[in-house]
Formats: structure tokens, C-alpha cells, sequence
């Protein structure tokens, strides 16, 4: 099955979360998801709120119990993977989460937050330090920046910190959780075009969760479409974005508006015209 | 200032040094010092034995080697109390340790952990919790016996929960904080990253509770002592009171010293807990609030050429108080106009001043914030200067507002329908039944399939894309003329988002509503917007059709702006598989 | 909301048998002779483990404990090992008095507390800091300090109420107001200090929340905004630190007894624990953990009331 360029393959992934209250049915949020991730590509994942985009990332992380399936990276099994064996896998496989403000610690410098990953697999003190200087350098940060706490970065400055952490240890995958929307228009293109430029410099693999189908595009050499703990819909970037086979996809599509006074005006009118049909269950 | 110094030594010592130069930290830790000291050192400073008793001399006043005077037994009051403090703090180091040894990894634990650890841990520390502590330890001294170490353990295992709870709650939500999930990621183990990144969060609140424990300990210590329950005949300060207020018609002024000692003892302590406090959260003073003044007479209203009827702004500047008492202006001088029937979007990126633009027209800044100058009209009414209660009565009637997190602008404690009924029964004056069959008139209007059932649920029984419409609902009970919308689908999926942009649309060429519409989305404008006004850093940087802002942008900012938009940048190409393996 | 009162209720009893067993278990701790205690050092050995064994003491815990609970349950606590008193007449005789002091001092610290922390929450400035400083007073100073302060100055030196001594509601209502007043005022004064803070805070918090702004954007007056949103709002917090200062206050109400010789279960506490009468102090434990458990169980419920999402939890 897997192929030689594969470097992630989940196999009918399934993860569910106990439910809430006493005795409460399980909630399952993934019921049997399949995908590859291939050397140096991105796949984009995108989906609504309560998809379960977000937990198939955590799941690769190992930050959610998986229920059943395989997760498969660099040929080998990691869905049960434990201590120190995940550990040793966070050489090849780091995140970048949606969120600036939280994912990096407020009372650590950011040189105490990019060194962490390196002191972690056993770097010394110095070796950290000039690494830290080469990370700053690569994501566009003023080198005096690792001497400074976050509060003082704006959204994008500490979202690119979180990408030189990512970067720390030469990871083969990367799992970006939504990374571009907490942040302004303008700071997402650049943040974006930074993605692009790290993964032809190294040949880092992006599995890339967004809601938005306009960045997935952007930065996706292929699409998986996920709705209600399923992909409905796989295949390259351009195809899926213009020419969308499952009806879900569609409405993602034409329900995204574009910033173009006369193409939205069409959107609209065929998001309407589809939405007068018959399943109009966007919401429960 | 000029030079950086080592971050981390830097922030270590500025916390001491913050107690210390806060005059309040500085005294109490002073006097406590002063306190311990004295305590160690009574074999030196006390003028005799403690109890040296010469009942000839009880009651004595303060004379030569007796500097407070003597007992009812004729002991030295001075040596008395020196010794005394030895066996209540002792009892209260000793109970603090032991809280700090039980309570502080029980919570790290159970925090850390979750699930079955922290549901079994939590129910100890309740049963813990229910029991009052003078009754166990009085209960505990008839098992054990008048052995005062003992009770100080169990003490200490009685206000353990102070820890438990405190590290517990903060461990809880640290653990979902995104840097713990990031440090694990990096390949941290469970045990280094308590010790990085939880023990630093909760080692200030530590602090703070160790010196209010300590405070509860001497008290509960020494409240055992003044019952005649402890250490027998060895002088403490609680049976020093105890003795003092046997004696109280007597020698009414012996109770002074215990009492001083304690209370001085007690007082330092919670003082320096607030100075550590207020030092380790770095907490500004609030800003002042000062009743802004009202700004200058605003140019007449209407009849101004070029001014829309419905809203005009002309030169409206908004600023906020900063705490030395100066003010940072945020919005520098906004024109703006809606005329009835149409949706302007007021267009920008973070802290543009979008928001307190619109703010500043319904009246709701919050604390500190204040129009400056200019002039804003509703309907033809100047609003600028316009007392609290007169402008009150223009909200929900001529201007409403519709908000931007669905969720959390919705009184959890109360039904959609009672919070719909509420403006309607208090501004119109209706009936309840009559409220209630508008209020599910205006569910039925917003879309809403199951009005009755909407009507009767909480806000948490509801979808965002439902509690969105329920708020347009409540926007529109009144009856306004003119709209403001806040972001109002920033926090829906997009599927949602365009229904409940169909329906803004719809309300305004139905009721021929005027809509100001607060948005970062480019896209959102295109869809629904007849005019645009772009603002950035706090001014407008241009105005005009939504057609002509979006193909043919003239500043450079907005240029910038649509250059971002990725709509139209090409998909990406197919993955190719990469020629020679990359490093 | 019935079936969540059925459930406080079941855990509150659940908790009852536990701490019943535990403190049953501890007393019971076996260097305890109390029939040499009993008969005095001088008595021989035979006349004591006769003794023992009337009392049942040479029986096993664990049955001794069954006996307990089974008499328990049907309202016999059995009687006195020292004074032959009926335990369940001696507690009941005593525990008016102690429940006429807590009921007083909830109702004077909600109250209180209530006032000073709107106030405090809602005007800010000045008004806050006094509310914070009057926190730091009664956190700084313990409650049985305070009390002999109370003593001295209102007793003592001015001589508007009685030092010590106690009045029954149903004797005398003045003569109870006047007994009653200087124990609650003490007590009230360390809960107002917590709850107070309390009330101001959750205040403060419930103020900044979205839905209040929206509901000034509705156009309704701030006053009707406080009274029925926040206050509804803030309450829960409040309610939680006022169960939780209830059980401390307890604790400090056997120390006010004690001052002012009230005749109550705290008093009644001092005098028989140090003696090991293990009847009596099992009632007096129980009793005030089913003080605890219903004053918590009330809380719960009035959350559960005002807060709907507590209810289905």
C-alpha cells in the first residue's frame, strides 16, 4: 500500500471523545479517515467548524487518544506510540498552532522557547544558542528578538517564532493547525509565502488544516475536503477549488465570498440556487 | 534602559525588588523579619526565665527588667511573649510545610492528569472541605492527647485543600494551554515540562497563598491555645490571651501585648501576600475614571450639505484614558455617512479603530474610552454631548446592534425568548403576551424554523449560526432605522456565514434598514456592501461604491489590502516528486 | 432540577457515611482505655474490662460501628460514657442556640457582603479601595482576636450588651437580640471580609462580559442591567465562597461560644472532647458536617436556580 514517497498515511483513522455528563454516549469526531502526505507536499485540509480537521492533526501529534486505524509515518506505525519512542518523533514530525497568543509561553524569552526542542533532544547550551540565531535569521525576526518575550511581538512576528520553533530540529512534517487565521490580511500572505519559500529550502512536508478554502488553494498541492468526521472529497488543489464533485464542497465553495463586486455576485446567485434545492442542512 | 541585561536574571530579581519598593511590602516584610528574629533570639533578649513566676509581683506594671510588666503569676511578659511566639509560629511553619507537602503535588497531580486522578483527588479535598476545622482538632486532641505538634499536622492537613485547589486550577488550564501542546511536540517529557512550564505559573500564586495559610494557621494555632487545648504550661500567644482575658476586669491592659503580637504578626503577613501579588502580576494602576468631558458644541445638525439623514459622522476622534492620566486618541477625525436603505461596510485590520468607531455611535466604549470632538447624527440627532439617559433612549429604537461573538453575547442565564422580550416589554411599553408573539415573530423572521422551541432554550442549547440569528432578532425588536454590525459573521463557518449575510441583505431591502457593517472581509463586502469606507490607524483612507474600491482601489493602503485577498491567486501546481532528497 | 436536588442529596449522604465511618475509626483508636479512664488509675483490672465490655468496647470496630450507624439512623445517638446524659437531648438542647448564631451570621454576611461588593464592583475608585482594604483587615486579623476586641469595647468598656450569657428566642426576643448581637457581629465580620471580595469581583467580571455591552447596545437602563443580569450572573460565585466561609465560620463559632459562654454545640465541643466521650463526639461531628452538608446542598440548589447550565451538569 504505502508507496516510497509517502511519508504519512492514515488508514480509516477513527477517534472519538466521552461524551459529556454521566454515562454519555461517546462523541465520535473521526469515523474512519484515510490520507497520505507525500515527501516535500502539502496537503490542505479543510472544513467546517466540528469537522474534526483539528483533531486528525492533533491525532498525528499524538495529542488525542486514536480510537482504531493506523497512522503510518516514514513507513512506521505511530498511533500507539508512547514516551519515549514520541518523543524521539519529534524530530520529524512538529505544529504550528492556530493560535499566537497561546502557543508560545508569556514568561519565557523567546530564545528559551525556540532552544526548548533543541535542548530536548540533547543539544547543548551553546550549540542552542547559535541555532537559535540561524532560526530567528530564517523567518525574518531581528536577532535581539530571543532575548525579548512574546508580548512584545505583534500576531504574525509570534506566529513566525512558532515556525522557527517547528524549524528547530529539521522536522520531515509539519502539522499546521489553522496557522493564518488569527491574522491580519496583510500578515497572512506574507506568513503563507514564508511556508512556501521553508518547504522548497528544506523539503518539509505541511499537513495544512484551515477553514479557508482561499489559503488552502494557495498553499496546497493537493485538497481533502472533511465534513462531519469524513473526507468527502480528495485530489489536486485546482481541481478540487474550481470543479468540486461532492455537493458539500460545492457549498464551501460558493458560500466563501470573493472580494470582487461582480464574481461574488454570481457566487451568490448560485449558492442561492443550490442552497434552494434540497439539502439545506449547513446547519443541524 | 538603554542596554538589555540577562532577560531571565533580570525578571527574577525585579519581582523581590518590586515587593521591596512597594512601601506596603517593604514594612511588612520588615516587620516580620523583625518578628522571626526577635522569636529566635529570646534565650538572648528575654529579661528572664519565662516562667520564673513571683506571685508576690502578679499583676505588676512596667518597671525596671520587667519592660511590659507581669502576669497574673507574676511572670515577665516580655519573656513570656518572646517564647510564646516560638511555639505559634513553629505550629504554623510546621502546618504550612505540611500543606505545601500534601497539597501542592495532589494538585499538580490531579491537574496535570485530569480524568479519574483529578475526580478522586476532588472528592477527598470536598470531604476535606466539609469538615470545620476547630471541631476536628478539638476531636482529634481527645484522641491524641494534648500533643501540640500533632494538631499543627493535622491542621495541616486540614487547610491543604487551599493548596490542592489553587495549584489544581491553575495546572488544569495551563494544561490546555496550545505552548504545553507545543512543548510536547518538541519531545519534552511529562515531568520537564511541569517543571518549565507549569511550576513557573504557579510558583507566584504559591507564594501568596503560603503567607495566607501561615496567617490561618497562627490564628487556628493559637485559637487552640486560648481554649486551654495544646501545649499545657509552655507560654504561647494564645494563652496568653486566654489568660489576659481571664484577668480582663482586672489588668484590661495585658490583652495588648499577645494581641499586638499576633495581629501585627497576621496583618504583615496578608500585606505582604497583596505587595507579592501585585508584584508578580505586574499590575498597572486602573486607569482613573474621570467623567470625560463632554466635547465642544458639535456644528448644528443637519441641513449641512452632503450629510446623510439617517448617520452622519463628521471629525469624530475617540480616546482613551491612560492611567497617568493622559489620553492615547485611537480614532483621529472619521467622516462617515449611511443613508437609509443602504449597507456601508466600514472595512480595516486589527486596531484600525473599526470598532470604536462604531462604538462610539451606539454609546457603549468601554471604560476609559470617550469621544473627543466631532459630531454624530442619528436620524438628524446630535449625539455628541448628548446626556446618558436621552441618548438611551435612542438605542434598540433608532440605532441597534448586532454583535460579533454570537455565544457570548447572549445572557447565559436567560431564554432567547425572555432576553427577546426584555427590551421590547421595557422600551415599547407591551403586554407580555403581546411581547412574546412579536418576539416569535421576529424568530420566524430571521429564519428561525422552530421559533418555539428557539424561544424556549438557553443560549447554550443553540448553535452559533442560531444565537447569531437570535441576535439579529433582538436588534431588530425595536424597530430601528439604522443597523450597526460588528464583525457579525467573523465567528461562523462560512456556509452559516452566508445565510445570515442573505438575511441582513434581506432586512434591509425589506425594511429599507440602514446597515453599518463592521468587517476585515474584503469578501463579505463585495457580497453585501453598496459603499465601503476603508480606515486605517484610526482615519479613513477612502470612500466610495463597493464596485469602485474593490477593481480600482486609489490608496495605497487599500491597495495593499486587495493585494492580499488570494481569491484570485492561482492554486497551487501539483506536487512533484523532488529530484534529489533534501536535508 | 429535581432530579439534580436528588442527586446533591445523595452525594451529601454519601459523604455523611464516610466521614461518619472515618471519625468512628479514629476514636476508636485502641490506646484509648476508657474504662480505666472511667473508674480512675485505682480500680482493678477485672472491675475495668467489666466496665469496657458494658460499654461494648471489646467487640470489634467494625461492629461497633454497625451498631452506631444502625442506632444512628433512627435518631438515637446513644448516651453520655462520662455523664449519662441522652446525647441526642444534650446536642438538641444546644443546637438552637447554635443554629440561631449561623442563620444570623449568613444572613448579615450575604447581606453585607451583597451591598459592599456591588458597591465596591460597580462604583470603583474610592469606594473599591475601602471594600479591598476592609478584606485585607479581615483576612490580617484572626476571628477570635477580633472578637475579644468586640469584647472588650462593646462589653466591657462601653457596656451596651452583656459579655456572656445567653437568652432563647422564645424566652425573651430583646433579651435574645441583645445576647445574640456581639457573637454575630464577630463571626460576620471575617465572612464579609471573603465574601465581600467575592461579590465585587465576580461583579466586576460580569461587567466586562459581552452581553452586558449588548444589552446596554438594547437600550436598556444600567440599573435594570445590574438588578437583573449581573446580580443574577455574579451570584453564583458568591453563593460558592459563601458555602465555603460557612464551614470556616463554623469552626471559629466554637471559639465565640467559648467568649461569650453561649450555650452552644461549640462550647459543648470544648467540654467533652477533651474527656474521649466518644458518643457525644461522634453527634457533635455529625452534626456539624449535616450543618455543613445542608447549607452546602442550599447553595447548590439556589446555583442550579439561577444558573441553568449548573443544573444540567
Amino acid at each position: 500500500m504505502t508507496k516510497d514517497d509517502d511519508l504519512l498515511v492514515i488508514e480509516d483513522l477513527r477517534v472519538s471523545f466521552p461524551g459529556k455528563g454521566w454515562r454519555a454516549a461517546p462523541n465520535e469526531v473521526l469515523k474512519g479517515v484515510s490520507l497520505n502526505v507525500r515527501r516535500g507536499e502539502t496537503l490542505g485540509l479543510v472544513g467546517g467548524s466540528g469537522s474534526g480537521k483539528t483533531t486528525i492533526g492533533r491525532a498525528v501529534l499524538g495529542l488525542v487518544p486514536v480510537g482504531s486505524g493506523g497512522i503510518t509515518f516514514a513507513g512506521e506505525r505511530i498511533e500507539r506510540a508512547t514516551g519515549r519512542r514520541r518523543r524521539l518523533l519529534s524530530r520529524d514530525i512538529q505544529v504550528v498552532f492556530q493560535d499566537p497568543y497561546t502557543s508560545l509561553n508569556p514568561s519565557l524569552t523567546i530564545g528559551d522557547t525556540l532552544s526548548e526542542p533543541l535542548r530536548a533532544q540533547g543539544q547543548g547550551r551553546a550549540g542552542a544558542r547559535r541555532r537559535v540565531g540561524d532560526l530567528l535569521e530564517r523567518v525574518g525576526l531581528p536577532a535581539d528578538a530571543a532575548s525579548r518575550l512574546p508580548r512584545e511581538f505583534s500576531g504574525g512576528q509570534r506566529q513566525r517564532v512558532a515556525i522557527a520553533r517547528a524549524l528547530a530540529i529539521g522536522p520531515k512534517l509539519i502539522v499546521c493547525d489553522e496557522p493564518v487565521s488569527a491574522l491580519d490580511l496583510t500578515t497572512r500572505k506574507t506568513v503563507l509565502d514564508l511556508f512556501l519559500e521553508i518547504q522548497e529550502r528544506t523539503g518539509v512536508s505541511y499537513l495544512f488544516v484551515s477553514h479557508d478554502l482561499a489559503v488552502i488553494r494557495y498553499i496546497s498541492h493537493r485538497v481533502a475536503v472533511i465534513h462531519h468526521g469524513e473526507i468527502v472529497e480528495t485530489g489536486e488543489a485546482a481541481e478540487v477549488t474550481t470543479r468540486p464533485r461532492h455537493p458539500y464542497t460545492r457549498n464551501l465553495l460558493l458560500s466563501a465570498p470573493v472580494a470582487d463586486v461582480a464574481g461574488q455576485r454570481a457566487r451568490r446567485e448560485a449558492f442561492e440556487r443550490a442552497y434552494a434545492g434540497p439539502n439545506t442542512s449547513a446547519e443541524r | 534602559m538603554s542596554e538589555t541585561p540577562p532577560p531571565a536574571a533580570a525578571r527574577r530579581s525585579g519581582a523581590a525588588r518590586r515587593v521591596l519598593r512597594n512601601p506596603l511590602g517593604l514594612g511588612s516584610a520588615l516587620v516580620l523579619a523583625v518578628i522571626v528574629a526577635a522569636v529566635l533570639l529570646a534565650p538572648v533578649l528575654s529579661p528572664q526565665d519565662p516562667d520564673l513566676a513571683s506571685l508576690r509581683d502578679s499583676f505588676g506594671g512596667p518597671g525596671p527588667g520587667h519592660p511590659l510588666g507581669l502576669d497574673s503569676a507574676g511572670r515577665d511578659i516580655a519573656s513570656r511573649l518572646l517564647y510564646g511566639g516560638r511555639a505559634t509560629l513553629g505550629g504554623a511553619v510546621l502546618a504550612v510545610l505540611v500543606a505545601l507537602a500534601a497539597g501542592v503535588p495532589a494538585g499538580l497531580l490531579a491537574g496535570y492528569r485530569g480524568g479519574r486522578v483529578d475526580a478522586a483527588a476532588n472528592w477527598v479535598v470536598n470531604l476535606v472541605m466539609a469538615l470545620p476545622a476547630m471541631v476536628v482538632l478539638l476531636a482529634c486532641r481527645a484522641i491524641l492527647g494534648p500533643t501540640v505538634w500533632v494538631l499543627m499536622v493535622v491542621l495541616g492537613l486540614l487547610v491543604a485543600p487551599a493548596f490542592f485547589r489553587l495549584v489544581r486550577g491553575i495546572v488544569a488550564g495551563v494544561r490546555n494551554e496550545l505552548y504545553v501542546d507545543a512543548a510536547r511536540v518538541s519531545g519534552l517529557s511529562g515531568t520537564r515540562i511541569v517543571a518549565r512550564h507549569v511550576l513557573v505559573v504557579v510558583r507566584g500564586p504559591i507564594i501568596i497563598q503560603t503567607a495566607l495559610v501561615a496567617g490561618i494557621a497562627i490564628g487556628l494555632q493559637a485559637g487552640l491555645e486560648f481554649l486551654g487545648i495544646g501545649s499545657g504550661s509552655a507560654p504561647t500567644w494564645g494563652a496568653m490571651l486566654n489568660e489576659a482575658f481571664k484577668n480582663i476586669q482586672r489588668a484590661p491592659g495585658m490583652i495588648v501585648w499577645p494581641g499586638l503580637a499576633l495581629g501585627l504578626t497576621n496583618a504583615s503577613l496578608v500585606l505582604l501576600a497583596a505587595a507579592l501579588r501585585d508584584a508578580l502580576e505586574d499590575r498597572g494602576t486602573p486607569p482613573a475614571r474621570r467623567r470625560p468631558r463632554p466635547p465642544k458644541a458639535a456644528p448644528p445638525p443637519g441641513g449641512e450639505p452632503g450629510r446623510a439623514g439617517l448617520l452622519s459622522v463628521r471629525g469624530l476622534t475617540v480616546a482613551y484614558a491612560l492611567a497617568d492620566g493622559r489620553s492615547k486618541q485611537v480614532v483621529h477625525g472619521v467622516d462617515l455617512d449611511v443613508r437609509a436603505g443602504e449597507i456601508v461596510g466600514l472595512v480595516g485590520e486589527s486596531g484600525s479603530g473599526k470598532t470604536q468607531t462604531a462604538f462610539s455611535i451606539l454609546g457603549i466604549l468601554p471604560e476609559g474610552g470617550h469621544v473627543g470632538a466631532g459630531s454624530v447624527t442619528v436620524e438628524g440627532l446630535e449625539i455628541v454631548g448628548l446626556p446618558e439617559r436621552a441618548h438611551r433612549a435612542l438605542r434598540g429604537n433608532a440605532v441597534a446592534y448586532i454583535p460579533q461573538e454570537p455565544m457570548s453575547n447572549l445572557d447565559p442565564s436567560f431564554t432567547v425568548g425572555a432576553q427577546l422580550m426584555e427590551p421590547m416589554r421595557h422600551r415599547l411599553g407591551i403586554s407580555r403576551a403581546e411581547a412574546r408573539r412579536r418576539a416569535l415573530d421576529l424568530l420566524r423572521m430571521v429564519e428561525i424554523t422552530e421559533p418555539e422551541r428557539v424561544f424556549g432554550s438557553y443560549p447554550h442549547e443553540i448553535s452559533g449560526g442560531m444565537a447569531q440569528r437570535v441576535l439579529i432578532a433582538g436588534a431588530m425588536s425595536c424597530d430601528p432605522g439604522l443597523l450597526i454590525a460588528d464583525e457579525p459573521t467573523t465567528a461562523l463557518d462560512v456556509m452559516v456565514q452566508a445565510e445570515v449575510l442573505g438575511l441582513l441583505r434581506r432586512l434591509q431591502r425589506e425594511r429599507g434598514l440602514g446597515v453599518l457593517l463592521v468587517t476585515h472581509d474584503l469578501g463579505v463586502v463585495a457580497d453585501v456592501c453598496d459603499r465601503v469606507a476603508v480606515m486605517h490607524d484610526g482615519r479613513i483612507v477612502e470612500t466610495d461604491t463597493a464596485e469602485q474600491v474593490l477593481s480600482d482601489p486609489r490608496d495605497p493602503y487599500t491597495r495593499r489590502l486587495l493585494g492580499a485577498v488570494l481569491d484570485h491567486a492561482p492554486a497551487r501546481a501539483p506536487w512533484q516528486p523532488a529530484a534529489e532528497e533534501t536535508v | 432540577m429535581l432530579n439534580f436536588v436528588a442527586r446533591r442529596l445523595a452525594a451529601g449522604a454519601v459523604l455523611l457515611f464516610v466521614i461518619s465511618f472515618l471519625s468512628y475509626l479514629l476514636l476508636s483508636v485502641p490506646h484509648l482505655d476508657v474504662g480505666r479512664q472511667l473508674l480512675g488509675s485505682g480500680a482493678a483490672q477485672d472491675l475495668v474490662d467489666a466496665k469496657n465490655a458494658e460499654l461494648g468496647l471489646d467487640r470489634p470496630v467494625p461492629a461497633r460501628y454497625a451498631d452506631w450507624l444502625a442506632h444512628a439512623v433512627r435518631g438515637d445517638l446513644g448516651t453520655s460514657w462520662f455523664t449519662g446524659e441522652d446525647v441526642r437531648q444534650a446536642v438538641g438542647t444546644r443546637l438552637p442556640v447554635t443554629a440561631s448564631l449561623m442563620i444570623g451570621v449568613l444572613l448579615v454576611t450575604a447581606a453585607v457582603s451583597l451591598l459592599l461588593g456591588v458597591w465596591a464592583g460597580v462604583r470603583r475608585g474610592p469606594a473599591d479601595r475601602l471594600v479591598q482594604m476592609l478584606g485585607v483587615a479581615g483576612y490580617a486579623l484572626p476571628g477570635f482576636l477580633v472578637t475579644l476586641v468586640i469584647v472588650v469595647v462593646f462589653a466591657v468598656r462601653l457596656g451596651w450588651f452583656p459579655a456572656i450569657g445567653y437568652t432563647g428566642l422564645t424566652e425573651s426576643v430583646p433579651g435574645w437580640l441583645s445576647t445574640i448581637t456581639l457573637p454575630v457581629l464577630s463571626l460576620s465580620l471575617a465572612g464579609v471580609a471573603g465574601v465581600s471580595q467575592q461579590v465585587r469581583g465576580a461583579v466586576i467580571d460580569v461587567l466586562r462580559q459581552d452581553y452586558v455591552r449588548t444589552l446596554r447596545a438594547r437600550g436598556l437602563p444600567p440599573s435594570r442591567i445590574l438588578f437583573r443580569h449581573v446580580l443574577r450572573n455574579a451570584a453564583a460565585p458568591a453563593l460558592t465562597t459563601l458555602s465555603l466561609q460557612f464551614v470556616g465560620l463554623l469552626g471559629s463559632s466554637v471559639l465565640v461560644e467559648q467568649i461569650f459562654g453561649l450555650p452552644g454545640i461549640g462550647s459543648m465541643t470544648v467540654t467533652y472532647t477533651t474527656r474521649g466521650d466518644i458518643p457525644v463526639i461522634m453527634a457533635l461531628v455529625m452534626v456539624t458536617v449535616v450543618l455543613v452538608v445542608a447549607v452546602n446542598l442550599v447553595v447548590d440548589v439556589l446555583i442550579g436556580w439561577l444558573n441553568p447550565r449548573a443544573r444540567s451538569v
